[in-house]
């Protein structure tokens, strides 16, 4: 993937001048740290299977991947519904589903904190900072 | 002006009320997040960045170094009392707080962890005041050169300092360079990497970074386990957290050496405050007449790993404040702080800027004392906050983060970005890439990129100008040595293996 990206930035970098009458382009140092990923990448690679022939490689744990991952997905589902939803109704939502479904708390917890939740970042933000949130089509 | 002169001038800043106030804020938070294990002070600085906006920078600057070297004092509860180290330079003191409180000395370990960064933090200040300035007047000399060579050298030391693999860390370091490349170039105007989107022409907001990598990172990292480890009893009481005479006798040379060894190591560029506090520790038992106690549970453990990681952040200041070179995670985003503040740290910092500056320093010198008196007495109360359940834990951070990248811009698009760096700091987490190398290419990346250009300007294209300077071409020198030095031990490991 990073090889990938260093092939990217060294195709743009070849777009944009590289040495003008004044001196090094914008292209000029993209295109040396492009050069410099490549080869970082793919030394890593050929060490990862040098690494996986002796059979050091490190087993990955899909339950807890799966766990951050779902709490991610929970947060990009907060910020598409902010637009609609606004910031306190969103993020209760989200907070909601945190207490409830990754830590498996009772809902009456979840609600009670997820309430809670947006209740106090009203509280402290907007009233007490003049801080601005989302505001959604509901109108807050 | 002299020394005493300026630390005066520095007192009358720190200690207006409202400057005080953001100190003890800044201590406090910091004693908070340290107790707190699986966030750091780098997270927290990055998410209360966008708050300090409207804050006068004397005020705001006192508060997140605070945060800084107060995370430091609570790091050590987490790690005497639960084996878990608060914050990565608590690690060490595990070794033995653990074990003094395993064996009913919770109290005192966690009593001599106060002391000794109470005498090593007051020692890192006093070198900060007495090193800064002349160091400062020295870098006045420096030109372009000098100073792409200074970001190399700065670079390499943090990529060869963090974390097990070198190419992972350099990795890191040009994917923060690439980064910090998005937008329009200063020089010609040209868009780069902006995939089309006008919201990438001015490039991309450090706190969106900072916070998406460092705190969210870290936030779903800790996301993958439901339970938390488990604590042992707290002590009660002040005189339970006293140590004894002799307990304070034996770490004698324990603060000294922490308190010493913890500022060398912080004014060096990328060794941070996990090496200074592993140094020391292992000095202490080099030194000690009863190594092969270490380990069980001595004062002197817990002593001079505290004290190093205390001190550490006195002589981390020096290269930030002086040089505008960040050693550290947390240091980089304390010198975005400066430049989202208007301000430039580098060797003008001083002498335009002595009331921050001296404000700076008598404030960690107030603080230091404030923590003293927040830790002995109050640690009971900290240990507390452990009880706090991840679940109103960690949606918080998320709502302070999504809440601090909107604030700065008004925009979504930077909230859809923080989630972009969020998933990014966490599978660097999760794939072992460290994440201090990513923020100091994407904070210096573009004034190296600046720097190089401008070198490269002033010698038509020549190259040379980098190597045909004495103070760049040894800052170069050093660089490559850095670089290639680990590649020699490792084909000498490997001929060694082959020939047997």
């Amino acid at each position: 993937m990073l090889a990938g990206l260093g092939i990217f930035i060294i195709v743009e970098a070849r777009g944009w001048e590289y040495l003008g009458p004044d001196g090094p382009g914008p292209g000029f140092f993209p295109l040396w740290y492009g050069v410099c990923m490549v080869a970082l990448s793919v030394f890593l690679v050929a060490m990862s299977f040098a690494q996986s022939a002796s059979g050091a490689a490190k087993a990955v744990d899909w339950r807890e991947v799966g766990r951050a991952l779902a709490a991610w997905s929970g947060l990009a589902l907060c910020l598409g519904l902010l637009k609609v939803l606004g910031f306190l109704l969103a993020f209760g939502l989200f907070t909601f589903f945190l207490v409830a479904v990754m830590y498996r708390r009772p809902l009456g917890v979840a609600l009670a904190v997820a309430a809670g939740m947006s209740a106090g970042f009203y509280l402290l933000f907007p009233l007490a900072l003049n801080v601005g949130l989302p505001v959604g089509k509901l109108g807050f | 002006m002299d020394v005493l002169g300026y630390i005066l001038q520095g007192f009358a800043v720190a200690l207006s009320p409202l400057n005080l106030a953001w100190c003890f804020v800044g201590v406090f938070l910091g004693t908070v997040i340290g107790v707190l294990p699986g966030l750091g002070p780098a997270a927290t600085i990055a998410m209360l960045l966008p708050l300090t906006f409207r804050m006068d920078p004397t005020g705001a600057v006192i508060m997140l170094a605070g945060i800084y070297y107060g995370s430091k004092y609570g790091g050590s509860t987490t790690s005497i009392l639960l084996n878990v180290p608060g914050e990565s330079a608590s690690v060490v003191t595990c070794l033995d707080g653990y074990q003094m409180a395993k064996r009913g000395r919770a109290g005192a370990a966690l009593g001599i962890a106060a002391i000794a960064s109470f005498i090593a933090g007051t020692v890192g200040v006093v070198g900060l005041m007495l090193i800064a300035p002349p160091l400062a007047k020295f870098a006045l000399s420096f030109s372009s050169p000098e100073y792409f060579a200074l970001m190399c050298l700065g670079l390499a030391m943090v990529v060869l300092l963090a974390g097990e693999s070198m190419t992972k860390a350099l990795l890191a370091m040009l994917v923060g360079l690439w980064i910090a490349g998005m937008g329009t170039d200063l020089f010609t105007s040209t868009s780069r990497f902006t995939f089309g989107s006008a919201e990438l022409l001015d490039g991309i907001d450090f706190v969106v970074v900072a916070i998406g990598v460092f705190a969210l990172g870290e936030v779903l990292g800790n996301l993958e386990v439901r339970q938390g480890p488990q604590m042992l009893p707290v002590p009660k009481g002040l005189r339970n957290l006293m140590p004894t005479w002799q307990d304070l006798k034996d770490c004698r040379f324990a603060f000294l050496n922490g308190s010493v060894i913890g500022f060398v190591i912080g004014v060096l560029p990328g060794a941070g405050s996990t090496i200074a506090s592993f140094i020391s520790y292992g000095i202490e038992k080099a030194v000690s007449k009863h190594p092969e106690k270490f380990g069980t549970g001595v004062p002197e453990g817990v002593a001079a790993p505290e004290g190093a990681n205390n001190s550490e952040t006195g002589g981390a200041m020096v290269p930030l404040l002086t040089l505008g070179i960040p050693g550290s995670g947390t240091t980089a985003i304390l010198l975005a702080a400066f430049i989202l503040w208007g301000l430039r740290p580098g060797p003008l910092m001083i002498q335009d800027n002595p009331a921050l500056f001296w404000g700076l320093v008598a404030s960690m010198y107030i603080g230091n004392v404030m923590l003293l008196i927040l830790n002995l007495p109050l640690i009971p109360l900290f240990a507390q906050i452990l009880r706090l359940p991840a679940y109103i834990l960690y949606p918080a951070i998320f709502g302070i983060s999504i809440v601090g990248v909107y604030s700065v811009s008004s925009s979504l698009f930077d909230a859809w970005m923080l989630a972009a760096f969020g998933l990014l700091g966490y599978a660097m987490r999760r794939l072992d890439y460290p994440a201090a190398p990513l923020i100091l290419g994407f904070v210096l990346g573009d004034g190296m990129e600046r720097a190089l250009r401008q070198s490269l300007m002033m010698s038509q294209g020549d190259l040379s100008i980098l190597v045909s300077r004495p103070i760049s071409a040894t800052m170069l020198f050093l660089t490559v040595l850095m670089l290639i030095a680990p590649l020699f031990r490792r084909a000498n490991a490997w001929r060694v293996k082959a020939l047997s």
